[in-house]
């Protein structure tokens, strides 16, 4: 047997390249007469277009193009809907996406018009200035509940009102459980908008070779396939002459899956009709208000219990803001409606949405996608049920868990994958309990709190859980080929943007293999390398390529073995593959580097045997029949500070279980950088729209992002329950930590002000917000010492 | 986000910079440390015909004591400069403890004294702390030179008495009493942001007990720093009891100071932060005036 490298904490081969500048970000792409693309972008949220003006651009020095929608042709047809609805009865779908530049009207602040291609980036921006539009302001739709009431001048002229959909799912009789409940509890949520705000903004080089008749595009992409198979179908190319690379990428959480982006298809475009290569790279400004928002929904929900807190059913019915279109379908609040029901066993559920067209940037997918929304709700519900029963908190969650041999458990809805939601495995009680013990929970509540309250400081203590859907299809593909070096080339579509891929991938294949880790190398994300597959997101990685990856490795060992066994005169099973080489097991000195072996199946005379392949190469597939459920439980012990309101985060734990661990390292780092987006999502990130839908904090000065300062050290716990729904038991993990944290913080931060009874119900919280929720509690009627 | 079109001219003696301004007028900005005109440069929304670059005017960089009078600070020294000072250290503490609050190490070490004066700033650090410590700027043109006092200096949001022709060349800070005592505190909602509010408070404490010559000074309670007289009138001659800052704190953050409400607070949450702080800052002011008497007691 090979030395065990799966499930290791193996340090990542991709570390050397990005610490020391030598990885290619977009940005880097240099190419000779590289010209730069700017856009003029609406300045309001809701106005018709009269007239544009661009003669003064066109004269501007250094422009080679100036184009507005009537120039571009057939890029105007609307961008292609990404995720089509999936099949619920009775649902309403108004699809509406955008066009690549604004015609007749813009629908929100920073929506692109025109685009100016010139020598450099600065001599664009000044003929931008030189544009002229004449605009009729029409009213703005912002309030997503008001944007459902209104009457007239709607986002999109050509439907009768602002709704983009309405989907009901139900399981059971929730009327009748209220009827039957020993207490119904009804609370409003809301839950704000934020942005993904990667480090890297958005870029697109694009390079089109006129003798060649070939496009290359460099593409700040979660998804090159899908970018290079629709770009060619819209610029009148067959998907060979397309290359699409997306290289290195500096953090995308979802916001670089939207697909395509106005500037994917114009760049590309701009590059052949100008027969030169243009690169567009989006500023930070731009960031706010081009690249996709997520978040955005108000909810009205009801839980119904009995005595002891069981869940008898649940009714929620929210809305959600897709922004001014709704290219991604109706993945986020299908995901909302789907994560609400957690870890717990709910008998009944009436869940209904209406999505709401707004004149703000479209919403796509966020690290969460609509996940975190969800458990808020279930979360908070809980708290309030434990409030009212006199339950502990943690015991209210344990009562309402699904019990280890109800799986697989069917809720009996539609999940985001069309399949229905059912949990493929769990054990929920043991990471519950892991989190309590590790954040001492009950010594917390009985010792710890009153003491410290006693000495004047606010403390409190949360714990919650969640589950997270992983690993859906369609599918992904890898190849794996031992190289006449002996090293291994791991092949696979899927793009990567920070996730630890050159290194999970490369333990599959080392494992299977004997190899080191470092001698396999993994690439990703250029459609001349591979090309089917469809991207990072969902956490999927790991779960669909990963296993396509270890599919296509188990299938060259095989190939590899047999080789040695026939070169050596020995028998399969008496090969092991170790440090590079396949020995005979009995006899290690009888043995062939991988290299030898791959030199050797590709010979130079004789013949390939009939029904055999040349080379130690394999490509396999792999495609769940659904996505896997991982799950798991945050704790953490908040303090306020008296008087100025400011919230440390003392302790903090996670336990998660997303079954077989690839690299437990790679975990904890996905677990530790979630976690600090869920800290952004629940204290510092909102954005706030003016009346005319401009973004009033449209920069990072304003727009506040958890630094290493707000992140504190976690602890985290492991647990493994293996998938059964691939060979690996694997599941995702990318999302976990980003989710629960919202009403993680607000159940602690109700617990330090139980003495005024504060229950917080709007996400995300400031200081300001929270000492303006204590003084509405009345707590200057509560001194402190009478906490008890 | 790139600028528009400007000429950039690098004078290399502060005449030299003095006679382009006057030149130039109002069509030309001085450029420092570049941490706000930079960004406003690149949003477009600045669009000057001239820059005029100061950085390689060392003569307005220096940091020195002068016994008997006080410490001069040239209008080109950098917050990393101030910050790693003996002298201010020792002369200057409230300066000192201040300005690790500016933003970050690398805007510190770009960022300079009279850049974040004339910006005029209401949220930031330097013009409530050089207020608060009695500090006089010396504003020169190609023509005059004139010395300001800085409450007089500020008149509202980014908005100063200097003339398009000058320049703040010096910031000189008066040498403290013996007893005088200190206390700066300030809360953003990340180190190194913009600040929700901010106060300074200085005084002498004299042999007695009693205090004196107090001054409240509020970074982000006004759209310039603004001073609290009646709050800081009411603790001269008294004892500093809890009581009386208590009430100093109430009168100063619920009647002197006009905070605004933005995306980070509202104007009630800033005076609630107002009266939270003056109270430290007080308290912690009469700590320092207390140990400083007890020190020169322990001398004499």
């Amino acid at each position: 047997m090979s030395v065990q490298c799966v499930g290791e904490p193996i340090l990542r081969n991709e570390d050397e390249r990005l610490l020391k500048g030598d990885a290619l970000f977009t940005d880097d792409v240099q190419l000779p007469g590289l010209l730069h693309a700017a856009f003029l972008r609406s300045p309001y949220g809701h106005a018709r277009i009269l007239s544009i003006d661009v003669e003064a651009a066109r004269q501007s020095a250094g422009v080679l193009g100036v184009y507005t929608a009537k120039d571009i042709g057939s890029l105007m047809n609307p961008a292609p809907l990404i995720v089509p609805p999936p099949p619920i009865e009775g649902l309403v779908f108004n699809q509406r996406t955008h066009t690549a530049l604004a015609s007749s009207k813009v629908r929100h602040v920073g929506e692109p018009i025109a685009m100016v291609v010139a020598e450099s980036r600065y001599l664009a921006e000044d003929a931008i200035e030189k544009i002229h539009v004449d605009f009729e302001q029409l009213p703005v739709h912002l309030d997503i509940e008001d944007s459902l009431q209104a009457a007239e001048s709607f986002v999109h002229d050509d439907l009768e009102s602002n709704l983009a959909a309405h989907v009901v799912q139900r399981r059971g009789d929730y009327e009748k459980a209220k009827a039957e409940a020993h207490r119904v509890i009804t609370r409003r949520f809301t839950y704000d908008r934020g942005i993904a705000a990667p480090i890297e903004n958005r870029c697109v080089v694009a390079d089109w070779n006129r003798m060649g008749k070939r496009l290359t595009v460099w593409d700040t992409t979660q998804a090159p396939i899908p970018i290079r198979n629709g770009l060619a179908g819209m610029l009148g190319l067959t998907e060979n002459q397309v290359r699409v690379i997306a290289p290195h990428i500096g953090g995308a959480f979802g916001a670089k899956l939207m697909a395509f982006y106005s500037e994917e298809m114009l760049v590309p475009w701009a590059s052949m009709q100008l027969e030169r290569p243009v690169r567009w790279t989006e500023d930070r400004h731009e960031n706010f208000y081009s690249t996709s928002h997520e978040r955005g929904q108000v909810h009205e929900a009801e839980i119904a219990v009995d005595q002891e807190g069981h869940i008898l059913g649940i009714k929620d019915v929210f809305i959600h803001d897709t922004g001014a279109y709704n290219n991604y379908g109706l993945t986020l609040p299908i995901n909302s409606q789907c994560c609400l029901l957690g870890l717990y066993h709910i008998p009944s559920y009436y869940s209904e949405f209406r999505v709401a067209f707004t004149n703000k940037t479209l919403v796509a997918p966020y690290r969460g996608a609509g996940r975190q929304h969800g458990v808020f709700v279930i979360e908070r519900l809980l708290d309030s049920v434990a409030r009212e029963l006199n339950i502990d908190r943690a015991e209210i969650r344990r009562r309402n868990l699904i019990p280890p041999d109800a799986f697989p458990y069917d809720h009996k809805i539609i999940y985001q994958d069309f399949a229905p939601l059912v949990y493929d495995s769990g054990n929920y009680e043991p990471v519950l309990r892991k989190a309590m013990d590790m954040i001492d929970y009950d010594t917390f509540i009985r010792d710890v709190q009153p003491r410290l309250r006693a000495e004047g400081r606010r403390v409190g203590i949360g714990i919650v859980t969640y589950a997270e859907g992983t690993g859906i299809g369609p599918y992904e593909g890898a190849r794996v080929q031992v190289l006449g070096s002996g090293k291994v080339l791991v092949v696979t579509g899927v793009g990567t943007q920070g996730q630890g891929h050159y290194t999970s991938f490369a333990q599959l294949a080392a494992q299977q293999l004997g190899v080191d880790v470092t001698d396999v190398e993994v690439v990703t994300g250029d459609t001349d390398q591979f090309h089917w597959g469809t991207g990072t997101f969902a956490s999927r990685g790991a779960v669909v390529a990963g296993n396509a990856v270890n599919a296509a490795a188990t299938a060259v060992r095989e190939k590899v073995i047999h080789l040695a066994a026939d070169l050596l005169s020995v028998s399969v099973d008496e090969i092991d593959l170790v440090d590079g080489k396949a020995i005979h097991r009995a006899d290690p000195e009888k043995s062939m580097t991988l290299g030898q072996l791959a030199a050797a199946a590709n010979p130079t005379r004789g013949a390939v045997r009939p029904g055999t392949e040349p080379g130690l190469e394999a490509t396999r597939y792999f495609g769940p029949e659904r996505g896997t459920t991982a799950f798991g439980a945050h704790a953490a012990i908040l303090e306020v500070e008296q008087g100025t309101y400011q919230i440390k985060v003392l302790e903090y734990v996670v336990v998660h279980d997303c079954g077989k661990v690839i690299n437990p390292m790679i975990v904890e780092g996905q677990v530790h950088g979630g976690v600090a987006q869920g800290i952004g999502n629940a204290f510092l990130e909102q954005l706030v729209f003016d009346d005319q839908g401009r973004i009033k904090n449209a920069n990072l000065r304003d727009f506040l992002l958890p630094t290493a300062l707000e992140v504190p050290r976690m602890k985290c716990g492991h647990e493994e329950t293996p998938s059964p729904l691939n060979p690996m038991g694997v599941k995702g993990t990318g999302e976990a930590g980003a989710i629960p944290v919202g009403p993680l913080f607000a159940q602690a931060l109700d617990d330090a002000f139980s003495d005024v009874r504060l229950e917080i119900l709007d996400i995300p919280l400031n200081s300001s917000t929270l000492w303006h929720s204590v003084q509405e509690q009345g707590e200057n009627q509560v001194a402190i010492h009478e906490w008890t | 986000m790139k600028p528009a079109p400007f000429e950039y001219m690098a004078p290399e003696s502060v005449d030299a910079a003095l006679q382009l301004k006057a030149r130039h007028g109002a069509g030309a900005q001085w450029l420092a440390g570049g941490q706000s005109l930079i960004p406003s440069l690149n949003f477009r929304c600045l669009k000057p015909d001239y820059v005029i670059d100061l950085n390689g005017l060392r003569e307005l960089s220096y940091i020195r004591f002068e016994s008997g009078q006080g410490v001069r600070l040239g209008g080109m020294t950098r917050y990393h400069e101030l910050e790693h000072s003996d002298v201010i250290r020792q002369h200057a503490p409230m300066m000192h403890d201040a300005i690790p609050y500016i933003a970050h190490d690398a805007i510190r070490s770009r960022g300079t004294l009279g850049g974040s004066l004339a910006y005029a700033d209401p949220a930031a650090e330097l013009p409530t702390v050089t207020t608060a410590l009695r500090a006089r700027y010396l504003l020169r043109s190609e023509s005059s030179e004139r010395w300001v006092q800085a409450e007089d200096f500020f008149v509202g949001m980014f908005q100063t008495v200097m003339q398009p022709d000058e320049l703040l060349i010096e910031v000189e800070i008066p040498l403290p009493k013996a007893g005088a005592a200190w206390g700066f505190i300030e809360r953003s909602r990340r180190h190194g942001d913009r600040v929700l509010m901010g106060v300074a408070a200085t005084l002498t404490l004299q042999p007695d007990g009693t205090c004196a010559d107090a001054r409240l000074v509020y970074q982000n309670g006004a759209p310039a720093p603004r001073l609290a007289p009646q709050a800081a009138a009411s603790l001269n001659g008294k004892a500093l009891t809890d009581e009386h800052i208590v009430a100093a704190a109430k009168q100063a953050a619920y009647e002197e100071i006009d905070p605004e409400s933005d995306v980070h607070a509202s104007s009630a949450f800033r005076r609630q932060l107002a009266f939270e702080l003056t109270q430290r800052a007080l308290r912690d002011a009469r700590e320092r005036g207390t140990a400083a008497i007890s020190e020169e007691g322990a001398g004499a």
